[in-house]
């Protein structure tokens, strides 16, 4: 736990208690309870379609939820405008897909929604944007575009970028499954690097390398429960149910 | 069993050979590659010079340049006189010969307006961009309706040719587009009373010719509304206009809202953007720059159809062209008239053309992810 956050380290980060959401008639999260601690590094996993992205999504309101109570850094989610908006800026999400904007240079991309949502002077926006970048180890290329980099250095960017809004949690939707194979180290490191750095990070990912080295607590979900949640070690050795067994066996297994 | 093989030497790179053989290389390779191609290269030709030559021999060296009535027509090719002895009226209309530096003044202006913000190395953008939509519309207009200053007001009856032309397409263009645009974002708005409105004005707007739109503003708006109230006929006209194409544009800029990934908004989301953050830094600068294309066309047929004003009475150039065909001493040079007309149109149109795909070269960011 780093020192910015011992000063309200008596609330926890997340607090997910009775949480369900429905797409039409199908219930995606069912009786979702969960709390993050401050400095916590949690990797869901699960088949696809199990709920797990919808649910980080939930956290920073990009998708809506219908029952259930969600609590960010102390703050309750409600349906206002000004409250979602707040809790986002504490919240850095990376995406499947990175999702920087390709009309953007990779600074400006950094740059973007410190000058315009925490109205940051320019430079100081910019001194903050190079020395993250600098971080995530590509700073040469910060005035190129999007477009001309590659997907792994694209996916640092992405990260770089929910950096600059010094958040108190970083969400990670599955973000290594659309790149290439020899471009997934160099995200996972700087992953790792941040996790050692003391962030608080829900990972949504199918890398159990990266869930046995860095993660507290690994959960297993499916339709839209969660079926198992234990420390690492416990759960890849030890899995207790049969469905969590079975999906280690598929992904392990070859 | 496979054996295998392995590379000792890495290849060095190349350049590209150098595949160009010259204008007569080119010639063969393109137009005289086989017995009948070579045909059909002579024959294209030949159907060129046969309708080309006639059109150049009337049109320029036939013709006839200079003069002031008709006895200058040698009858041989086409009597530019026509032109040249109207130009006048042709480009100002019926605006007063004393006041007419006012339109030089303001359209002079308007040209280094358009010319500053076109040419990148131009400082300032953001100033001259603020005082082109703010403050030079108010002086334009002060200065061409006059009426105060101690200039004399010169009723919009009066205005006439190129400058009513170029004074519709211009309100036209610059209204539609920020119409359009919120009139698009409105079609995709959440709340149910925005997008009503959007959708019922938009369809209404684009389902009715604008004939008829010209129509009801020249004739059946002043039936309506109490005679003390008097629009003026040019302002009704404008406005018919900017609403019809601004529907037009919304269909246009939508077709790029569309395209554009839910990802970008949900990143910009995620940073805590607001809605018109959202909008105006990351959705529509991609949108707009998708759609360009769409944009410039809207631009061009609103610019051509500028022309549908005369039929409520007012003398675009189109009009003031048409009306010099009945004077009684230029009978019969309705060829020039219109070939003029359409030169001028097609010079400002093919320039809209041109500038839209420069721009378009110019905002290119590399690959799309």
């Amino acid at each position: 736990m780093n020192q910015a956050n011992a000063a309200r380290a008596d609330s926890p980060m997340i607090e997910i208690a009775g949480l369900n959401k429905w797409y039409g008639d199908f219930h995606v999260l069912r009786d979702i309870d969960l709390t993050v601690a401050r400095g916590e590094r949690i990797v869901i996993c699960g088949p696809s379609g199990s709920g797990k992205s919808t649910l980080i999504r939930c956290i920073n309101h990009l998708e809506e939820h219908q029952e259930g109570r969600i609590v960010v850094n102390g703050m309750p989610m409600t349906r206002d405008v000004k409250r979602i908006e707040q809790i986002r800026r504490n919240v850095g999400m990376v995406f499947q897909h990175f999702n920087l904007f390709p009309h953007l240079s990779v600074l400006e991309n950094c740059c973007i929604s410190q000058t315009w949502v925490q109205k940051k002077p320019r430079t100081e926006a910019e001194r903050t944007a190079m020395e993250i970048l600098e971080r995530v180890q590509i700073a040469d290329q910060a005035l190129k575009y999007p477009g001309q980099l590659s997907g792994g250095q694209q996916q640092r960017v992405a990260i770089a970028r929910a950096l600059c809004m010094q958040p108190e949690v970083m969400l990670f939707d599955e973000p290594t499954s659309a790149l290439d194979p020899e471009m997934i180290k160099e995200v996972l490191d700087v992953m790792v690097e941040l996790a050692r750095d003391g962030m608080t990070m829900l990972c949504v990912t199918h890398e159990m390398g990266f869930a046995k080295t860095v993660a507290d607590r690994v959960i297993f979900m499916d339709q839209g429960q969660i079926i198992e949640q234990a420390p690492p070690e416990t759960f890849f050795n030890h899995p207790k149910s049969e469905r969590t067994q079975l999906f280690l066996s598929q992904i392990l297994g070859h | 069993m496979v054996d295998t093989t392995t590379v000792t030497e890495m290849v060095a790179e190349r350049r590209p050979p150098d595949l160009r053989r010259g204008l007569l290389g080119w010639l063969q390779a393109n137009l005289f590659n086989t017995l009948l191609n070579g045909a059909v290269t002579l024959v294209t030709v030949a159907l060129l010079a046969m309708v080309l030559w006639p059109v150049l021999q009337w049109a320029v060296f036939q013709a006839d340049w200079l003069g002031n009535s008709r006895e200058a027509c040698s009858g041989e090719g086409a009597c530019w006189v026509f032109i040249s002895a109207r130009f006048e009226s042709i480009v100002y209309g019926f605006y007063p010969g004393a006041e007419r530096w006012r339109v030089d003044l303001v359209f002079a202006a308007l040209a280094i307006l358009i010319a500053w913000l076109a040419i990148p190395r131009l400082p300032a953008k953001r100033w001259v961009g603020l005082f082109a939509m703010v403050a030079f519309p108010v002086i334009a207009f002060f200065l061409l309706v006059g009426g105060v200053f101690g200039l004399e007001q010169v009723p919009t009856g009066n205005w006439g040719g190129v400058m009513l032309t170029l004074t519709i397409a211009t309100v036209g263009i610059v209204g539609s587009l920020p119409i359009g645009i919120v009139l698009a974002l409105g079609r995709r708005s959440q709340m149910p009373l925005v997008r009503g409105f959007c959708v019922v004005f938009i369809e209404f707007w684009r389902g009715v010719p604008l004939i008829t739109v010209l129509f009801m503003a020249s004739v059946m708006l002043p039936l309506f509304v109490p005679s003390q109230v008097e629009f003026d006929k040019l302002l009704r006209a404008l406005v018919g206009i900017m609403f019809f194409w601004s529907a037009y544009m919304a269909e246009v800029v939508r077709g790029g809202l569309q395209a554009i990934p839910s990802g970008q908004e949900e990143a910009a989301k995620a940073m805590g953007m607001g809605y018109w953050q959202r909008m105006g830094l990351i959705v529509l600068p991609q949108a707009l720059k998708l759609v360009i294309p769409g944009i410039v066309n809207t631009f061009i047929a609103l610019f051509k159809d500028t022309s549908l004003v005369l039929i409520i009475g007012l003398f675009d150039l189109l009009a003031i062209i048409r009306s010099g065909l009945t004077d009684s001493d230029w009978l019969g040079f309705a060829t020039e008239g219109y070939v003029f007309a359409a030169l001028v149109f097609w010079v400002f149109c093919f320039s809209m053309s041109r500038y839209s795909q420069h721009i378009e070269r110019r905002l290119h960011t590399g690959h799309r992810n």
